[in-house]
């Protein structure tokens, strides 16, 4: 320890550190789409979504020189993606998971494309709040970086566990997601309440898109999502609609995409493809697991369905 | 997609073209109003392998007379056959630079037999005697500026301990690694290179997370092989470490932690093949080169740069462009001890056996699989 190195410690704290770092898109995706998913309604573009926070949050950073007006811009961004999603979902015979397919290509397209002049430009990044004080370690100081939306993220997902079992909104979103029937008879519109809960899982996810051009890796360019907002998606689904299991899934995957590397870097070299791949076998393994032919899945709001 | 119909109007555009062409002679044409087409995987300004050939094309640009059509993110695919048809069909493009390495073939050969009166210039392609004679690869030897950025990184760490983020284990990615640690052992005979496989060509995060993992195992000058190094040079020069560019000038990144780089000199050998074409010279097939031939530079040394190691790497580097060193002399040894290049011979810049690389010196820490 004395030349500043840690050794085989390495390859814990990348994961630790990776949770925390690479965990914030996942966790912001996934808590949105928990949200949209349990009003009856999948949202597949949140990739596009995400790829255009990352834009709209750098470009107004680097214009107005402030991080956190870009990360307003992200949500505004994400809730109007998402409104536009809803609005035509609302009309007769319109299958969301295409829409869906649709505002992934649209939303990724108008990013890049709105996007080009800021690949060059440096923007104002989000501040890290340093939790690691306490220790001389360098390695862990860094680890410790943490920002602040990682923070509400992690804060977000027990609140939203709460407000599903007890709140009026909560009650109101799942029983859209349950029984559309029960919730018309209730006197609502079903389709203002999907609107509203796929509007809010837009600004989350545009919200996560920020995190990624501002804090880390922490600038613009087109390969920045390589598909992890359709990762989180898919990671709801793995969390059963939970958003407490949201978050650790979250947290699991960005431990995971941390192992490659570290395991390459104390001298771990065969099968490095293999380790990269560690999130997504992970999930077939989960899948696998907890699948069973007899009933439907757990969890999963009756209304959800690919065949409307 | 409608073929019948795209070819059919890809015939007629094709006809008249040609029968221009032949009006007014395909050399003449060169001279006076020439139309160059640039086709590139990615995003032009991705402060890496694209940017640099989209700074070529801009030399171009400058130059009278010549006109130069872009197009960016074309797939390695069949989408790069129809972007060179329209380019030679709808603006009239007489020279072609497909610059990725997946569009030589079959792709550009295909091609360059349809339209053989016009110059087709592939960026890293292997030409062979089979291959049409308008077409041709050109390539840089940029493990020359690597060794000499290796000179730098050696004598610029403190720990001894180097970082190289790497897409894949190919050659060309292999011989940078090589050449940039047998320059760093150069200056420090102690120093290692650690290296880390990402997998692909772009994948920021996990860049990100290399170099961070580096950064942890107490490496303090990184540099990298990867399309775009704005990840890597970003995020190491946030967590304060050192590193040395790839691809283009990336010093407006991060001006204090930037020590010097490796970059291709596209701007000078794209005017060169112009001015060749017009003088009516054939530009050799198989096109190669180094610092010597100007395909390849390197980056101007940053303040951290010792003067001892700017005196050692000024020297290296005025004997590469004179043409009388080498990089690749005997004995190497592989890192799992075996003796990949024997005592007393020397692989020349132009070896093939170079371009057949799939080992790691001594001294670098990383496996090829």
């Amino acid at each position: 320890m004395a030349d500043g190195t840690i050794g085989l410690w390495t390859v814990p704290l990348a994961v630790f550190g990776g949770a925390i770092r690479v965990s914030t898109p996942f966790l912001f995706v996934s808590l949105g789409e928990c949200i949209t998913e349990r009003s009856g309604r999948i949202n597949l573009g949140l990739e596009g979504t995400l790829v255009m926070g990352a834009m709209s949050a750098y470009g107004i950073s680097y214009l107005t020189g402030s991080p956190w007006l870009g990360v307003l811009a992200a949500g505004v961004t994400g809730s109007l993606l998402g409104a536009l999603h809803a609005g035509i979902c609302s009309l007769p015979r319109v299958n969301d998971i295409a829409v869906g397919i649709a505002l992934m290509l649209f939303g990724t397209g108008l990013a890049f494309y709105l996007g080009k002049p800021l690949i060059e430009p440096t923007a104002a990044r989000l501040p890290a709040i340093d939790f690691g004080w306490w220790s001389d370690i360098a390695q862990v100081r860094a680890a410790l970086r943490i920002n602040v939306l990682f923070l509400i993220g992690i804060a977000l997902a027990p609140v939203l566990y709460w407000a599903f079992r007890t709140t009026r909104w909560g009650l109101l979103i799942r029983t859209a997601g349950e029984s559309s029937d029960a919730a018309r008879a209730m006197g609502y519109s079903v389709l203002a309440i999907r609107l509203r809960a796929t509007m809010v899982g837009g600004f989350l996810a545009g919200i996560g898109g920020s995190f990624l051009s501002l804090f880390y890796p922490g600038s613009w360019n087109e390969g920045l999502s390589s598909g992890q907002g359709v990762t989180a998606v898919a990671l709801v689904i793995f969390a059963r609609w939970d958003p407490m299991l949201c978050m650790w899934a979250s947290l699991a995957f960005g431990g995971a995409a941390a192992l490659g590397p570290a395991l390459q870097s104390v001298g771990v070299t065969s099968g490095y493809h293999l380790f990269n791949a560690a999130p997504y076998i992970l999930t077939l393994a989960i899948m696998i697991i907890t699948c069973s032919p007899k009933r439907t899945l757990t969890g999963a709001p009756a209304e959800l369905s690919i065949t409307r | 997609m409608d073929f019948s119909r795209i070819s059919r109007r890809h015939l007629l555009q094709g006809s008249a073209a040609l029968t221009l062409g032949t009006a007014f002679g395909a050399r003449s044409a060169a001279a006076a109003d020439t139309t160059i087409g640039f086709i590139y995987v990615g995003s032009r300004d991705d402060y890496g392998y694209n940017q640099a050939h989209a700074q070529g094309a801009a030399a171009l640009k400058k130059m009278p007379g010549l006109k130069v059509v872009e197009e960016e993110k074309v797939p390695e695919t069949d989408a790069v056959e129809k972007t060179i048809e329209s380019m030679i069909n709808l603006d009239g493009a007489s020279l072609l630079f497909p610059t990725s390495f997946g569009y030589y073939n079959p792709h550009m050969i295909k091609m360059a037999n349809k339209f053989p009166k016009l110059h087709f210039e592939h960026c890293g392609g292997l030409w062979s005697d089979k291959d049409p004679k308008n077409a041709g690869s050109y390539f840089g030897y940029i493990d020359e500026a690597q060794y000499i950025s290796g000179i730098v990184a050696g004598y610029s760490t403190k720990s001894g301990k180097l970082g190289f983020v790497a897409a894949k284990p190919i050659p060309q990615v292999l011989r940078n690694i090589n050449a940039f640690t047998l320059g760093a052992k150069l200056a420090n005979p102690k120093a290692t290179t650690q290296v880390i496989f990402t997998g692909d060509w772009s994948m920021p995060v996990k860049e990100a997370e290399a170099t961070n993992s580096l950064i942890d195992q107490g490496v303090d000058v990184l540099t990298c092989h990867v399309d775009g190094p704005k990840t890597m040079v970003e995020n190491a020069a946030r967590r304060g470490a050192m590193v040395c560019g790839y691809h283009v000038n990336q010093s407006p990144l991060a001006p204090k932690a930037y020590l010097t780089g490796a970059e291709w000199n596209w701007e000078a050998l794209y005017p060169k093949f112009v001015k060749m074409i017009a003088a009516g010279e054939a530009i050799p097939n198989f096109y190669r080169g180094g610092l010597k031939e100007e395909i390849v530079k390197c980056s101007p040394y940053g303040e951290a740069v010792s003067a001892e190691a700017r005196k050692h790497a000024d020297d290296i580097k005025a004997k590469l462009t004179a043409g009388t060193y080498t990089i690749f002399k005997g004995p190497i040894m592989d890192n799992k001890g075996k003796a990949v290049i024997t005592a007393g011979t020397d692989r020349g810049q132009k070896d093939p056996e170079l371009e057949k690389m799939d080992y790691l010196v001594e001294g670098v820490i990383g496996a090829t699989s």
